[in-house]
This record gives C-alpha cells, structure tokens and sequence, in this order.
C-alpha cells in the first residue's frame, strides 16, 4: 500500500473512531500539543493513559473483591480513571466512570461490579483501536510519508 | 513558527513560570506539554504538600495550575496556605468536579480562576491572560 492509501486509511480509521465515541475533542488537543520539540507526545501519553489505566482496574478489582467494601477508596480509584480517560479524549470509558461513581456513591455493589466490566471492556476496545491507529502512523512514517499528525 | 508564538504569547511567556500541581500522571504530562507548548517554563509536584515544600524552599512561580483531589494534602488546602504563606502567584484551580458547591469551597480557598478538566489550549490561554504578578 502505498503513502496516500495508508494516510487515507488512517483517515477513515480516525474519523470512525471519533464517530463511534471511541474518542472525543480532547484527543484532538492533544494532537495539538504535539510538536518537532515532543514528536511522540501523543504516543508517548496514550501509553501512560494505558499503563495508569491497567494499574486503577486492578486496584479497583481488588477492592471490590474485599468482604468490607471500601466504596471510598473504590470512588477515588474511579475518579482518577475519570480524570485520566477524559485528559485523554477516551470518551466512551468516561462515560462508564461516571455511571460507576455514581454506584460508588450509592454503596452498590452489584452496580459497581457491572461497572467495572464495562470499563474494562471499553478499556480494552479502546487500547486496541489505539493500537491499530499509531501502527497504521508507523507504516506511514516506514513508507516515507510525513507525520501525520 | 513555534507553537508559543503561533498562540501570540512568546514575547510574554519568556518569563512566566509556572507551577503545575496533581497527582494524576496522565495530567501531569498533559498540563507539562500545554505550558511548553506556550513557551512557558514549568515545574510539576504531585500534591498539595510538594507545592507548599517547594515555595518554602523560596522557589517562586507567576503561575499555579492546581488540582483539587490529590493525596497528602488536596488543592483546597494547599491553596489556603500559600495564601497564608503570602504567594501572590495567579492560581488557577483545574478540577474534575462539577458541583457548585464544591467549585465554590476551591474559589474560596484563595483561587484567582478556575477551570474544569481537562485543560485545553484555549483554557490555558484564558489562564495565563490573568496573570497579573510577576514573581
């Protein structure tokens, strides 16, 4: 395939990935941020969105596990993955981190035990959309195109 | 063209400095790369407390992006006592949350503007165009 083929594909990829609430306008300002100073922020970011991530759903798992439930400590873990999904543009694991605080709140265990399947699904949808995105930008670069952000 | 200077603020941001305070790392290094971007040197701490340390220290900042939830010491807090401690910095609380209530107990902290994450370029323009002290 060559430039123009994969930079159209990685287009119509990108433009889906927004359509479907996979990503929202902050994903655009970070793309924004990203400068000849800092070539790999986004990559460089998103990566540490995954690795935060991956660290909060196991806290979070535990915690549910616990005889007692500490819905605080739960709520706070939720909080940060809020914060986190929504500085990045992960609109869709947003939206289950709100719904989530607000089982947290309500001290319900099975809202939150439901909740925290979701996010871990749209987690995971989300990390491999994100992958396929920055390979199809490695093929660009490899095949000679220009960044395309 | 440099992004800071596409953005119409180089010739200022030469000399800001700035203060980013949160826990959060995903917002630690988006917060970091928004001030670079503008030109502006900055300095980032993960709480309430490393915020008050490193203005005890003498370190002084133009500006301090603060978060509200953070562990050891919240931005509420932290807030007061700089305040206390006679900063006169521009602090600008960015928080999640999105009561009033909630929002108003940070303003009354000792805020001089406040901004709902996440930060975006135009926020961090509106923020920086308050800055009214020179450190």
């Amino acid at each position: 395939m060559d430039v123009a083929q994969l930079k159209r594909q990685l287009f119509e990829y990108t433009t889906l990935l927004f359509h479907e609430g996979f990503l929202d306008e902050q994903f655009t300002q970070l793309q924004q941020l990203q400068d000849e100073n800092n070539p790999d922020f986004v990559v460089e970011v998103v990566s540490l969105f995954f690795d935060d991530s991956q660290r909060l759903l196991n806290e979070l798992a535990k915690a549910l596990d616990q005889q007692n439930i500490d819905f605080k400590k739960v709520d706070a873990h939720v909080h940060q993955l809020k914060g986190s999904s929504s500085s990045i543009g992960a609109q869709r694991v947003q939206r289950v981190c709100i719904a989530f605080r607000n089982y947290c709140q309500d001290k319900n265990v099975e809202g939150c035990l439901k909740c925290l399947q979701q996010v871990k699904q749209e987690y995971s949808l989300l990390k491999n959309k994100l992958e396929t995105l920055f390979n199809l930008e490695k093929q660009i670069l490899a095949a000679g195109g220009s960044a395309p952000m | 063209m440099p992004k800071s200077q596409f953005f119409g603020v180089s010739s200022l941001n030469d000399e800001v400095t700035a203060l980013v305070v949160d826990d959060n790392k995903v917002s630690q290094m988006i917060h970091h790369q928004l001030l670079n971007v503008l030109g502006i040197v900055n300095h980032v701490v993960g709480n309430g407390k490393e915020a008050v340390e490193i203005h005890s220290s003498g370190k002084k900042f133009d500006l301090v992006l603060m978060d509200r939830d953070m562990p050891v010491m919240n931005g509420i807090e932290a807030t007061k006592k700089l305040r206390d401690m006679g900063v006169k910095s521009t602090i600008a609380g960015v928080s999640s949350h999105s009561l009033s209530e909630e929002r108003q107990e940070f303003i009354e902290a000792g805020l001089d503007d406040y901004h709902e994450k996440p930060l975006t370029i135009a926020k961090l323009l509106s923020v920086v165009s308050k800055i009214k002290y020179k450190a």
